[in-house]
């Protein structure tokens, strides 16, 4: 069985005789405790469990979902060994018991699939989390002027996250404009327009001013096609030109030093 | 029956609301204010919703009539310290107060009134 198992590296030997010692005297526990064969029901309650333990521990450990499985279909075989040595001479018998036993391991070993897609699934979910709150810095340019660099799409969740950040940092630091930069947004649509539009329609309830910039040219031919009205919104092609009306705005004025040019 | 106070400070009128708003009380505040900004010569007014943690679209428009209303009679209406979640449950329900000036907090908002009259 364990060289059957393949990738020893990543389990050990010794990591895969110890959960089939567990789980297999489970297996003949539950077994003879009823002759239900429905993995589903209340019997099965102790061993699913076991089950689920083995194949979370495997998905996180990295293993394929075929790695996985292969630690219940690789018992199969030594089983059938085992039947065949013990009904050797009633073939009817052998059949039945082989089409049963059989029918159970797929079974479970399908169970032990599903768990491990989930727990991959919630794993990829975390990562989502995880990113969609590193994307969305709010940072201070000046006094009273807040900077929004958007990275990545725009859909509703992740809007739902800039513009609770975005207002929070409002109230915090008393911003009068938001420079809303979209230079890493890569593609701009009807739905992303509106997000953008509840966000600085939003921001204007705190009484903050919004700039859009990053507009890249491509975005720009795409917002007029769409139809999308940007008019109510000052929107300039790049950060240092909304920053320079910020700056306006706020009564703050940069001047360059000539010798040091 | 309780009645939303209305404080005069200069020329401009301070409406702070910290109840629970139903449709009575707003129309009593609606009167009360409308005929403090005639008998009061009131050029601005201030609407401070700090206080509220909820809104819904009732206070949505009540608040916006109100702004429509001191306008007709001349007085600049801004409406000041909304809370974040009140400013994300009014966009989603479309209520974006156009035409309404808004301001982070009671300071801001007498500023910008001031500004406006230069």
């Amino acid at each position: 069985m364990v060289s059957k198992m393949g990738r020893k590296d990543k389990g050990g030997e010794h990591e895969i005789r110890r959960q089939a010692e567990q789980f297999l005297p489970l297996l003949a526990k539950t077994l003879q405790s009823g002759d239900s064969r429905d993995i589903d029901g209340a019997a099965w309650g102790d061993l699913r469990h076991l089950l689920s333990e083995i194949s979370r521990a495997r998905a996180q450990q990295g293993f394929s979902s075929l790695e996985t499985a292969s630690f219940i279909f690789a018992l199969k075989e030594p089983l059938f060994d085992h039947l065949r040595q013990a009904l050797v001479s009633q073939p009817q018998q052998l059949a039945d018991e082989i089409a049963a036993t059989s029918s159970l391991f797929d079974r479970l070993g399908l169970f032990t699939i599903e768990v491990h897609q989930k727990a991959r699934e919630q794993v990829i979910l975390r990562q989502q989390q995880e990113l969609m709150e590193l994307s969305t810095p709010v940072v201070q340019l000046w006094k009273n002027v807040l900077a929004l660099p958007l990275i990545g799409t725009l859909d509703s969740s992740r809007t739902q996250v800039v513009m609770e950040s975005l207002l929070q940092k409002i109230v915090e630091t008393g911003a009068m404009i938001a420079i809303i930069d979209i230079t890493g947004v890569p593609t701009v649509d009807t739905l992303v327009a509106q997000h953008l539009l509840k966000t600085i329609a939003a921001a204007r309830l705190m009484g903050a001013d919004c700039i859009v910039s990053g507009i890249r040219p491509q975005i720009a031919q795409t917002i007029v096609h769409l139809g999308v009205n940007l008019e109510d919104v000052i929107t300039k092609a790049t950060l240092a030109d909304a920053f320079l009306v910020a700056l306006a705005r706020t009564g703050s004025q940069i001047s360059f030093d000539k010798a040091a040019d | 029956m309780e009645r939303i106070p209305i404080l005069r400070m200069g020329r401009l009128l301070l409406v702070t609301i910290q109840v629970d708003m139903h449709d009575r009380l707003a129309m009593a505040l609606q009167d009360d204010l409308t005929s403090r900004i005639v008998s009061d010569g009131a050029k601005g007014v201030l609407i401070d919703i700090s206080a509220l943690d909820v809104v819904d679209s009732f206070i949505g428009r009540m608040i916006s009539n109100t702004a429509s209303m001191a306008r007709v009679l001349d007085a600049q209406t801004v409406v000041v310290g909304m809370q974040p979640a009140v400013a994300i449950t009014l966009v989603e329900l479309g209520l974006t107060l156009q035409g309404v000036k808004t301001a982070l907090n009671v300071e801001r908002g007498i500023k910008l009134l001031e500004m406006e009259r230069k």
